[in-house]
């Protein structure tokens, strides 16, 4: 028995220090393939490319930590890129004088108080119940004042906005650095989350898909129609740049400037999560995604270490949003697709790894370059088929080909999430757990 | 009384179409949710699929309606159920059986779903287009009801379109049916018995497997209804899915998760919640104007929020019911 058990624990000791050989031929391939892409479409696209790819990265390790080390899965990471965007937009964007010049600022201040006053009271109502006030009549006091003080200050808001939208366009940014409102954006999308997760967190998982993926389509929803705020869909360019711009360095030099931060913000959030993983922290988490009740039973605060880790995530997300906003130099509401911002960060993590770091990013790379690759093919092939079809069948090519085209990539995205979970739930580079003799 | 018939118009009739479509709709999702325990997110997309067969088969056949003396969209309604049923039989054979077999967590079968989903968003709209189109061709055109109030006062009619006429007595329709269904037939027993105890129901005899393929077909059934009916009374939009799903969700996280009459209840729950929100309660408040003291004045626009912002509303009720009655109104099986 005795003997059994140390044999059993040697082998298991030994496991991780094998060779690493699916991990290099992997990185391997994906290296010959960024030489391939380099050669063929030359250095300026392929440095973009390699950005991109990047905060991707970043993205994806945001939900790799979600749904790989505890088992939540966000259908929203739209909306959190899409914050971390706004947040970079408005932190970065130069002071627009014709708003600051005028006394708007005080009328919306002025507003924002009276909001702040309202909340105040309607919490300050529901406590009623405090100083004797019945809970029923409690309630419904509470319930009406919140519907009046909404629709008072609501109107109030509705003028604000309807004349800066008419005399100043939109209130500008604040004329700070990028990397402040990469931060700010975090923190932002940190804060959604925690939202989010303390009402979902303790409930069945579906839950929280649901909530998630409402929230992304309501962020979307608010950024695009809050022409005050975010200029809505006339979009916002030119963002700057943490690093100096193309204009000044040419655009190969300055791109690999910018890819040298976000590889420098990878290296660092994944030295992180890597010491995070492999602390006691980590291995709660990944206790309580295995066997939940056993470990509450263990005593761990199964609810609050969750919402510790969405909102990480969600922060992770924020950051990566707000850089992919000030690489692309835009801030285009409309750009933010639940397929490009979810679903494709969905398949670069259940491809690469789910719980991998190291997978993760394989993932991100080598998925982001089949996608853009994927563009002209799907182009090519329609093209070809409409001309096929005209010639053989004399069938007229309805007119949006391309834009139907680009749908193909829709199906495939989806059938490679259902593949991918029917035949490797694991990834390529698979979870390894590590077991301490 | 002019402004009591806009409410009626813009808040009764309106509010019971979307709620309509809402519980049809979230009884699917209920249903599927009773038997398999997961949160089917492709069933707003097994909607547009149903109301896109309709357009095909209406486009094939135009002029099949005028002989019946109803809609043609309406007649190809049962053929479209069908192939939407054939549809959901097949997703699930090929995608979620596998997965099911595996004994994977629920939270894969919704990841599985959200996959379907996208597959049948990039195929409706590799051949339908991105554009909305209108289910009824050129030559057939919506009737359009106006009903006179019996009141001096009022001068306008209520208005009421043929589909929404129809679409209110297919919803009574399917309520009936779904309720006979359950409550009468051995089939819909198993089904109440599966989604109460699944083991305790294989242990009795009855077929699961056999249960699964029929609780698709009724969802792929109801959804094809759905889909259509919404498509009728405004156009067919390719691009609606995440617009309906989290209606739908909130309709029947409401009404208690596997509960199919909470699920109706819920559907109208949120159809009504987003249409009062939308409403412009100006115009209800300026009649009785002068009973408020002076200083209050009234804005010319006192909607809940612009309907822009519509899909807040189910957002809203769902984190509401979440956070104070998981279980939903009427108590469900399973949260």
């Amino acid at each position: 028995m005795n003997a059994q058990r140390t044999e059993r624990r040697e082998d298991i000791i030994a496991a991780p220090s094998r060779f690493p050989l699916r991990e290099v031929i992997l990185f391997g391939t994906l290296l010959v393939a960024v030489l391939g892409v380099y050669a063929v479409m030359g250095t300026a696209y392929s440095t973009r490319m390699l950005v991109e790819a990047s905060c991707y990265a970043i993205l994806a390790l945001g939900l790799t930590i979600q749904w790989g080390y505890a088992g939540q899965f966000n259908a929203g990471v739209m909306g959190f890129v899409a914050l971390g965007a706004f947040a970079t937009m408005f932190l970065s964007v130069p002071v627009n004088d014709a708003f600051w010049g005028t006394e708007l600022p005080g009328e919306l201040g002025r507003v924002l108080l009276y909001g702040a006053a309202a909340a105040m009271l309607v919490y300050g109502a529901t406590k009623l119940d405090r100083v004797g006030v019945p809970k029923k009549l409690r309630t419904l006091i509470a319930i009406i004042l919140a519907v009046v003080l909404y629709l008072v200050v609501i109107s109030m808001m509705r003028g604000v906005t309807g004349e800066i939208q008419s005399r100043a366009g939109f209130i500008g940014g604040l004329g700070l650095p990028a990397w402040s409102g990469w931060i700010v954006g975090g923190a932002l999308a940190g804060a959604i989350g925690y939202f989010i997760g303390h009402i979902c967190l303790g409930l069945r998982s579906d839950y929280l898909a649901i909530a998630t993926l409402g929230i992304a389509e309501i962020i979307k929803a608010f950024l695009k129609n809050s022409d005050w705020l975010t200029r809505g869909t006339a979009t916002v360019s030119p963002l700057p740049w943490p690093t100096p711009g193309p204009s000044e360095l040419g655009f190969t030099l300055a791109r690999s400037l910018y890819l040298s931060v976000t590889a420098a913000m990878i290296a660092v959030i994944f030295f992180l999560l890597h010491r995070a993983y492999h602390a006691p922290w980590g291995r709660m988490i990944r206790a309580i995604r295995d066997n939940e009740i056993s470990a509450s039973a263990m005593g761990k605060d199964i609810n609050k270490r969750r919402l510790e880790i969405f909102v990480l995530g969600c922060i992770l997300m924020g950051i990566g949003g707000g850089a992919l906003a000030s690489f692309n130099s835009i801030f285009d509401p409309n750009g933010f697709l639940p397929l490009n911002h979810t679903f494709l960060v969905l398949v670069m993590v259940i491809l690469g790894g789910p719980g991998n770091n190291l997978g993760t990013i394989f993932g991100a790379v080598a998925v982001y370059i089949i996608w853009l690759m994927s563009e002209p093919l799907a182009l090519f092939l329609m093209h070809g088929a409409a001309a096929l079809g005209e010639g053989w069948f004399g069938w007229e090519p309805p007119g949006n080909l391309d834009s139907r085209a680009l749908q193909a990539r829709v199906f495939v995205i989806g059938l490679l999430i259902t593949l991918v979970l029917r035949f490797a739930p694991q990834g390529l580079l698979p979870e390894k757990v590590k077991h301490h003799g | 009384m002019n402004e009591l018939v806009f409410f009626i118009n813009n808040v009764i009739i309106a509010g019971s179409v979307t709620g309509s479509i809402y519980a049809i709709g979230a009884v699917g999702v209920t249903l599927v949710f009773s038997i398999m325990r997961f949160a089917h997110f492709a069933h707003a997309d097994m909607m547009t699929f149903g109301a896109f067969m309709v357009l095909l088969l209406t486009m094939a056949f135009p002029g099949v309606g005028g002989a019946v003396g109803l809609p043609t969209p309406i007649v190809m309604l049962p053929l479209a159920m069908v192939l939407t049923a054939l549809l959901a039989v097949g997703i699930d054979k090929a995608f979620y059986k596998p997965l099911r077999a595996h004994g994977v967590k629920p939270i894969v079968m919704v990841i599985a779903s959200l996959g379907v989903t996208l597959m049948l968003q990039g195929l409706i709209r590799l051949f339908a287009g991105t554009g909305s189109q209108n289910l009824y061709l050129a030559g057939e055109r919506k009737e359009i009801y106006r009903l006179d109030v019996p009141f001096e006062l009022a001068t306008r009619p209520i208005i009421v379109t043929e589909p929404q006429i129809i679409l209110f007595i297919l919803t009574i329709v399917c309520v009936v049916g779904l309720h006979l269904f359950l409550n009468r037939t051995r089939l819909g027993k198993a089904m109440r018995a599966m989604s109460d105890n699944p083991d305790l129901a294989r242990a009795s005899g009855i077929n699961t497997n056999h249960i699964v393929a029929v609780t698709w077909v009724v969802a792929g059934g109801l959804a094809a209804i759905a889909g259509t009916l919404l498509s009728l009374d405004v156009t067919f939009k390719p691009d609606l899915s995440f617009f309906l799903l989290l209606p739908i969700f909130a309709a029947a996280i409401v009404g208690g998760v596997g509960h199919p009459y909470g699920a109706i209840a819920g559907g109208f729950v949120v159809g009504f919640a987003e249409t009062l929100a939308v409403f412009n309660w100006t115009v209800l408040l300026r009649p009785i104007a002068h009973l408020f003291p002076e200083w209050v004045e009234i804005p010319r626009n006192l909607a809940f929020v612009g309907t822009e912002y519509k899909i807040v509303v189910p957002f809203f009720i769902l984190v509401a019911i979440l956070v104070w009655r998981p279980t939903g109104i009427f108590k469900g099986k399973v949260i």
